[in-house]
């Protein structure tokens, strides 16, 4: 899909959020023990923007902040520092607006955890409608239900079924048809497809791609998955640590990856093409987010790492089209 | 030709409920040779982990074998009783599981889990055994092992508690490892190392594996044939290479397809529409038939054997060597 850079500013901007979380113990046992108070930097100043109608996907592994950046990209959780800033307007301001909340919704993992099992689907999809007051009397809203049901691929007589009637993929099918009600222009996906096969991912993926086209979506795409997240995406940012390592055009960092930890994961994921041949991982494994290395916090893992990536911490640097943070890619040692 | 390490012939294990009788595995034959990786693929429910918990006799009731044989160097074991199979299990079939936590005992110490089980199979004394445990931690990378051994596995990682699984699944040395599923709850980076030790330790002590897993990326990796399941059948069986670059079966071919690659992007994936069938609604003829491309009325009433299908065996029609077949 094409960057139109004419198209007004980025539908979402991050800069520098942060998102910190307490994780003391409580108060009487940290005065015993004569313990300071401990800090999880989950998301620990991250910048990115996205344009109308792009992908933007984050990738890592486990704990290295992308759904908490997924959750403040939708003001669920208020940013600890930095802002978001949505169509230009700050996040902050959009529990006031409504206007604003309904033009975003999120796509969570678990399609069995997040539908209301008590509701019928014709319910669960109007929810956002009711909520919004987008529309009034129950047969508009009904047909904008069944319209919405055909949309992803169900039957309009699928609303008077529980979610437990359906199977994995149609429950996130349903997930889509109520993320589509408000008419947002931005979606946060998080996970969408890790809870389903992958015959079943597929049909999801593409579904997801074809309603991008046709209603010019924005999505924020979170995944530990490379392979789905090249599929999917326009940009790429890479996390580690609550920090991003490398972002940029998601086929320039595929076709040659800069940061280690790029190049790492990439080489990490067992191919298809790849039948047979060897292959050495990386030794190490993600340190605690509560207690992170010094400097770059890759570097214990690094095979670049010199007294220097040990100390200062790099910063976001522009090379080969992407902006990557590691001092040997800065220093020409990569 | 000699006898395979481990037969399983026409295997069928049926749910009785109170709606009837459900068979989650029909019909499933395949052998593994000693020293040999064979992949099990298949999305949920289609039997797989089924199929690893019958070969080791750890099938959950109601569930039970209803027919067919599994033979262990040309002994039957399917029909053992639980302390005729205890001496087999874990001495001679190791089992690996998903869940690393799950798998060990949370209030016993790594070491003493170790040296139990070593104990228990090999005969060693007290000391033997801690210090064969410690050789163990060792040989599956846990770094400190000799202090490592006295920890508990909520002390260690995911990562780390996956070695130490590994490390209590060979100590007893058994001739064949039932994998389920051993890297899906870890991070890729954690999942290469595992595989890569995995790999290793089963080539050098010739042990045979039975690698169950849904990642086709892991069997291409590692395995040297592989079997794809569907609704509780074998749906195609054959070397790795073959399987992956040029499957036969339409259902193999369609799960090729939806897999996205890291190193080349298509606009599209291939979708098969739908999804499996539940087991209460297995279609008549061949399972797979409601979402085939290539259906034709012979599947709608027959149920397909495997057969010789180019480079491996697929339970399908098209191959069907009579004319007559493909003309109906």
């Amino acid at each position: 899909m094409p960057l139109d850079a004419a198209d007004g500013p980025p539908v979402l901007q991050a800069d520098g959020i942060c998102r910190y979380f307490d994780v003391s113990r409580p108060w009487l046992q940290r005065t015993i023990a004569r313990e300071p108070r401990r800090t999880l930097r989950a998301v620990d100043g991250i910048s990115f923007s996205i344009p109308r109608g792009t992908t933007l996907s984050l990738v890592g592994e486990s704990g290295c902040g992308k759904s908490t950046v997924a959750r403040v990209s939708v003001g669920l959780y208020p940013p600890s520092a930095g802002d978001v800033r949505f169509e230009g307007q700050p996040l902050s301001s959009a529990r006031a607006q409504p206007e604003l909340r309904r033009r975003m919704y999120m796509i969570f993992q678990d399609p069995y955890a997040s539908l209301n099992p008590r509701w019928r689907v014709r319910d669960i999809v109007a929810e956002p409608i009711r909520a919004f007051g987008l529309l009034k009397g129950d047969k508009e809203i009904a047909e904008r239900v069944g319209a919405l049901l055909r949309q992803v691929g169900l039957a309009p007589a699928d609303g008077e079924k529980f979610p437990h009637e359906f199977s994995g993929g149609q429950r996130q099918r349903i997930s889509i048809a109520r993320a589509l009600s408000s008419e947002p222009d931005f979606l946060v996906c998080d996970e969408p497809t890790s809870a389903l096969d992958v015959s079943v991912q597929a049909q999801i993926l593409n579904l997801m791609k074809d309603l991008q086209r046709r209603l010019s979506l924005t999505f924020l795409f979170i995944s530990h998955n490379l392979a789905v997240v090249r599929h999917m995406s326009d940009q790429l940012g890479v996390m580690y640590l609550g920090r991003i390592v490398e972002i940029g055009p998601a086929e320039t960092i595929f076709r040659r990856p800069l940061h280690p930890y790029t190049r790492m994961l990439l080489e990490a994921i067992p191919d298809l093409a790849m039948t047979g041949k060897g292959r050495t991982p990386v030794a190490g494994e993600v340190p605690s987010p509560i207690d992170p290395p010094s400097g770059c916090p890759f570097h214990p893992r690094c095979p670049l790492a010199n007294d220097r990536c040990r100390v200062e911490r790099p910063d976001p640097l522009a090379a080969d089209g992407a902006l990557v943070a590691c001092h040997a890619v800065q220093e020409g040692r990569g | 030709m000699s006898a395979p390490l481990l037969e399983v012939r026409n295997l069928r294990v049926e749910f009785p409920t109170r709606r009837g009788t459900l068979t989650a595995l029909d019909d499933v034959s395949f052998g593994i040779e000693a020293g040999e990786v064979l992949g099990v693929v298949g999305e949920s429910g289609a039997g797989k982990s089924l199929t690893g918990a019958a070969i080791i006799g750890l099938l959950e009731p109601p569930g039970r074998i209803a027919g067919g044989q599994i033979l262990l160097e040309g002994r039957r074991i399917d029909n053992l009783r639980q302390d005729q199979m205890r001496p087999i299990r874990g001495r001679q079939i190791g089992a690996i599981f998903q869940d690393p936590l799950t798998t060990l005992n949370p209030l016993y110490t790594v070491g003493r889990q170790l040296a139990e089980t070593m104990q228990v199979h090999l005969g060693l004394s007290d000391a033997d055994a801690r210090k064969a445990a410690i050789g163990w931690l060792e040989t599956v990378g846990i770094p400190a092992a000799a202090h490592r051994v006295d920890a508990y596995p909520h002390e260690f990682s995911g990562g780390m508690r996956q070695r130490v699984v590994i490390a209590l699944a060979l100590c007893a040395e058994p001739k064949l490892v039932i994998a389920d599923e051993p890297t899906t709850a870890l991070d890729v980076s954690i999942q290469a190392q595992i595989i890569a030790l995995l790999k290793r330790l089963t080539r050098e002590k010739g042990t045979a594996v039975m690698l169950v897993t849904h990642d086709m990326g892991v069997i291409a990796e590692t395995a040297d044939r592989v079997a794809v399941m569907y609704a509780g059948r074998i749906a195609e069986i054959g070397p790795v290479r073959d399987v992956v670059k040029d499957p036969s079966h339409p259902y193999t071919i369609g799960l090729m397809g939806s897999i996205p690659e890291v190193h080349s992007k298509v606009e599209r994936l291939t979708q098969i529409d739908g999804s499996m069938p539940r087991l209460n609604a297995i279609p008549t003829g061949c399972a797979f038939n409601p979402r085939c491309p290539r259906v034709f009325d012979r599947c709608r009433v027959e149920r397909p054997d495997l057969m010789e299908a180019r480079a491996t065996r697929a339970a399908c029609w098209l191959y069907a060597s009579e004319a007559s077949a493909r003309a109906a």
